[in-house]
């Protein structure tokens, strides 16, 4: 729903205040173009999309009723005109080409656990490590910062923007679904994969050092 | 519940989606699992981490681009 600050926003924006549309653009954008691409054949296309979401957001501002939250509103015409485009290119992007095909895949590999034939079946068979002893410099520094950025990128469309919007942005679960039309389940299918793959790289960049 | 389901389980536990009944199973077996009391913990820090990551910026000619098209809106009403 409409926050109090979004109803400030949308009265800077059916002013005409300059500064309130560049700073919405300056935080969306990144998102926008990547959202756009998953459904269009190019960067460019992608820009070009992005660019036609913002001249529909302010051609539609002042009849803009407020049934979702600003951003949430801004992404669905993105993924609506980027579809358009897509369909226009006689592209079809089937949903699990954007999800990913491992959503059904378990977080962590069969060995983590114990079989049937150990003492404790389905059990850890190692304890996972106690994070909180690592070192402080190591965890703050910038270079995990990049292990996480690049553990991200590689991910599944749709699984690196679920993350990027919930983890790295700090949107809600409701907002997420909304903007990128997911079902509650698949939302927090898609959050989970992307959650155990950076937690795997963090893992990994950890114990390398 | 056994470790293996908690590990699925982690994420619908952290978003509070989940019936009272599973999340009462899910805390009972917390408290007697370090293994699985450190994994919860993991991934809680895999989100704080995740969540130091700065936003990305917006390349200087789009923000000109779009910079123009606002002009051109705001200057035909």
């Amino acid at each position: 729903m409409v926050s109090p600050d979004d109803l400030d926003l949308i009265a800077r924006l059916r002013a005409r205040d300059e500064a309130a549309f560049m700073g919405l653009v300056e935080r969306l954008q990144p998102a926008l173009i990547r959202v756009a691409r998953m459904y269009v054949q190019s960067q460019a296309v992608a820009e070009e999309v992005a660019q036609e979401t913002w001249l529909g957001v302010l051609q539609g501002i002042d009849r803009f009723e407020g049934r979702s939250s600003l951003r949430t509103w801004i992404f669905r015409i993105c993924a609506n005109i980027a579809k358009t485009r897509g369909q226009r290119e006689g592209r079809s992007v089937p949903f699990a080409a954007l999800a990913g095909d491992d959503l059904d895949a378990p977080a962590l590999p069969e060995s983590f656990f114990q079989g049937s034939d150990g003492p404790h079946p389905n059990a850890w068979s190692s304890l996972p490590a106690d994070w909180t002893t690592f070192p402080q410099d190591r965890l703050e520094g910038s270079e995990l910062r990049r292990v996480i950025g690049s553990a991200i990128e590689v991910l599944p469309p749709m699984q690196a923007e679920v993350i990027r919007l919930r983890d790295v942005l700090g949107w809600t679960s409701e907002e997420v679904r909304n903007a990128l039309e997911l079902t509650e389940t698949n939302q927090r299918v898609l959050l989970h994969r992307a959650r155990a793959k950076v937690r795997r790289a963090v893992e990994a960049y950890m114990e390398s050092g | 519940m056994e470790c293996r389901d908690v590990v699925e389980a982690v994420t619908a536990y952290i978003e509070g989606d989940m019936s009272p009944e599973d999340r009462a199973r899910f805390d009972e077996h917390l408290a007697q699992c370090d293994g699985c009391t450190n994994y919860l913990t993991q991934i809680r820090e895999t989100i704080r981490l995740t969540g130091t990551l700065d936003a990305e910026s917006l390349p200087p000619e789009q923000r000109t681009a779009l910079q123009a098209v606002f002009l051109v809106w705001a200057a035909d009403r």
